[in-house]
């Protein structure tokens, strides 16, 4: 949020002005009815990278995930004000097509949710929606299950089973699935709030190797609480505090010399 | 707030403890005697009906015959008119009460906003409180006109008449429960699915119709035995002729009705009588069959599939 930080963050974007970064917020403001989330947030996602959120529980990180595809505007009451620039476009706008823009950002929650259909049918479901014509070839159907799930590792382990429920898998085949799920319609972002939180430390390794696997393929902002991850699977870093963009930097920066206070006591464990 | 209460052993057996105990008994034994009032029922219905079933009658001729004359001086005890007139009705019934019934329940879980939503509900409770003999009487004096009327038929009693009522009858019930099932389906489903762009109405038919299947299942089956038992509105609008039906304007007959209707006019112990349970014990058989497939659907399916 500092002058310096917004300084940094345009280093990390490398080709200024040519493309437009993936994710860019202007003064971004949300209440939840009187309660201010998130406050003046700017902050520049550069294309390609992965870039971490990370701050106490509560600062907001979630919320801020959740308006770059305005899914947290699902329950009543939330205003904003600000702007927020998806891939060059004003998402605010009044023609932006919602069903357009959760189709290039796809989301990873932190509690896997694979739909109550077929694993197959949970990996093909963006791809049925955003499909107009009624029947898409089946072998081209086919082939996108095929390389979702073999892009997250898991179609050796499913490939029998395609139309067992997806609901049985363990909860880190299930959180691979969800992140399966979104590839087929050839999302440009991927965000991920905490994906490894309800995961055990063997499924959070896979997930973050996953993670890393998909870097430069696609624009990635991860939520996390975990220091150790962000420190391993990030390349540039924010830091949330009671709704504002503290510290933006990269990663290695931030972990070694943290411009704030407020950064360095976090990383140092003195906040919850 | 004396202070004796914080010297007390902590097994202590207060008014509290003995409060609970008996509220544990009574709960327990108001449990208990509610299935012993099932089970009583069911005894004494078959034992009523059972022996006409062992000696009078062959099953081949109750099932197979559709003459019901029980008061001609050489009886005939054929049920397969009656059924026959149960089913149709009942059929009739579910193919009007499913789309309503469904379409109101996904109309009001998925898509009407708050006060919206709340107004529907309590229309739809009022509705399913309606006294069936209500529903018996619409059916005689408003319905009955209106089938002679339009479809230029002589009598306006029949399948159709009691199907339209019965259908009418079930829907509020079914409605309610196929909400109920509707806004069980967890809503990190419909999240999951919007943000990858699925618009509310793919919501609701790619998601959240199959996470609600098995609930939406038991709705159906429920409505189904509802219509089964119903007797009073069935008998004041089918017409009440025992017949195979031809067509939706025939006159038919309901077990149920059947029942109601000669119980009160047969000698306790006689064929007739006991032919009448035996129409009870087959009711009581297939009514507790569609309840328990209901109730596997909607357990047993979610441990397996
Ligand atoms: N739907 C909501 N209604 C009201 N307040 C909310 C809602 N969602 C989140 N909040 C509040 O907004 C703040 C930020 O929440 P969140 O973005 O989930 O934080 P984080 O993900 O960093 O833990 C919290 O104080 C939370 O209580
Ligand atoms: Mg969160």
């Amino acid at each position: 949020m500092t002058f310096g930080t917004s300084r940094r963050s345009t280093t990390c974007e490398g080709v200024l002005g040519e493309t437009p970064p993936a994710i860019r917020t202007v003064g971004l403001n949300l209440w939840y009815g009187d309660f201010q989330a998130l406050k003046d947030v700017e902050i520049e996602v550069p294309r390609g990278s992965i870039t971490g959120m990370i701050g106490p529980s509560g600062c907001g990180k979630s919320t801020l995930l959740r308006c770059v595809t305005r899914i947290v505007e699902r329950v009543g009451g939330v205003r904003t004000t600000g702007g927020l620039q998806v891939l060059g476009h004003d998402i605010y706008a009044p023609d932006v097509e919602l069903v357009q823009l959760r189709k290039r950002v796809g989301m990873v929650f932190q509690r896997p949710n694979p739909l109550p259909l077929s694993i197959r049918n949970n990996v093909l479901f963006g791809h049925a929606i955003h499909t107009t014509s009624v029947r898409g070839a089946k072998a081209e159907r086919q082939q996108l299950l095929e390389s979702a799930l073999r892009e997250v590792m898991l179609w050796d382990k499913v490939k029998d089973r395609l139309d067992a429920r997806a609901i049985d898998l363990s909860l880190e085949e299930q959180q691979k699935l969800c992140i399966a799920r979104l590839l087929p319609v050839k999302p440009s972002i991927l965000l991920m709030d905490e994906p490894c939180s309800a995961l055990d430390p063997d499924g959070t390794a896979a997930i973050e190797q996953l993670i890393w696997s998909l870097r430069g393929e696609y624009t990635i902002l991860i939520v996390t609480h975990n220091m150790a991850q962000a420190r391993r699977a990030t390349e540039q870093c924010a830091f949330m505090l009671g709704g504002t963009v503290v510290e933006y930097s990269k990663t290695e920066t931030m972990f070694a010399s943290p411009a704030a206070k407020r950064t360095a006591d976090y990383i140092e464990g003195r906040y919850g | 707030m004396r202070s004796t209460t914080q010297t007390q052993a902590p097994d202590a057996r207060g008014v509290a403890w003995y409060l609970d105990k008996a509220m544990a008994y009574l709960v327990f034994g108001a449990g208990v005697s509610a299935i012993l009032l099932i089970v009583g029922i069911f005894v004494f219905i078959t034992k009523e009906g059972v022996g006409f079933v062992w000696d009078t009658v062959d099953l081949g001729q109750f099932f197979g015959s559709p003459a019901w004359r029980p008061t001609s001086d050489t009886p005939q005890y054929g049920a397969l008119a009656l059924i026959a007139g149960t089913a149709s009705v009942t059929g009739l019934a579910m193919l009007i009460a499913v789309p309503f019934s469904l379409g109101a329940a996904i109309y009001i879980a998925e898509f009407a906003g708050g006060t919206q939503r709340e107004a529907l509900k309590i229309l739809i409770e009022l509705l399913a409180a309606i006294p069936s003999v209500v529903w018996g009487f619409i059916g005689l004096s408003v319905l009955n006109p209106l089938i002679i009327e339009w479809f230029d038929v002589p009598v306006g009693l029949g399948i159709l008449n009691a199907g339209v009522i019965l259908g009418l009858m079930a829907a509020p019930i079914m409605t309610t429960i196929a909400e109920d099932a509707l806004r069980a389906v967890p809503d990190g489903y419909r999240e999951a699915a919007e943000a990858m762009g699925a618009t509310r109405w793919q919501v609701t038919w790619r998601v959240v119709l199959p996470g609600a299947k098995n609930g939406l299942t038991a709705a159906i089956l429920l409505g189904v035995g509802r219509g089964f038992g119903e007797t009073m509105a069935v008998l004041m609008a089918s017409g009440h002729a025992v017949q195979l039906p031809d067509g939706v304007f025939d006159s038919v007959r309901a077990l149920t009705a059947t029942i109601a209707a000669e119980l009160g006019e047969t000698a306790v112990g006689s064929d007739h009588y006991q032919a009448l349970f035996t129409l009870g014990i087959l009711l009581f058989v297939v009514t507790f069959a569609i309840n328990l497939t209901a109730d596997l659907v909607v357990r047993g399916i979610s441990n397996k599939d």
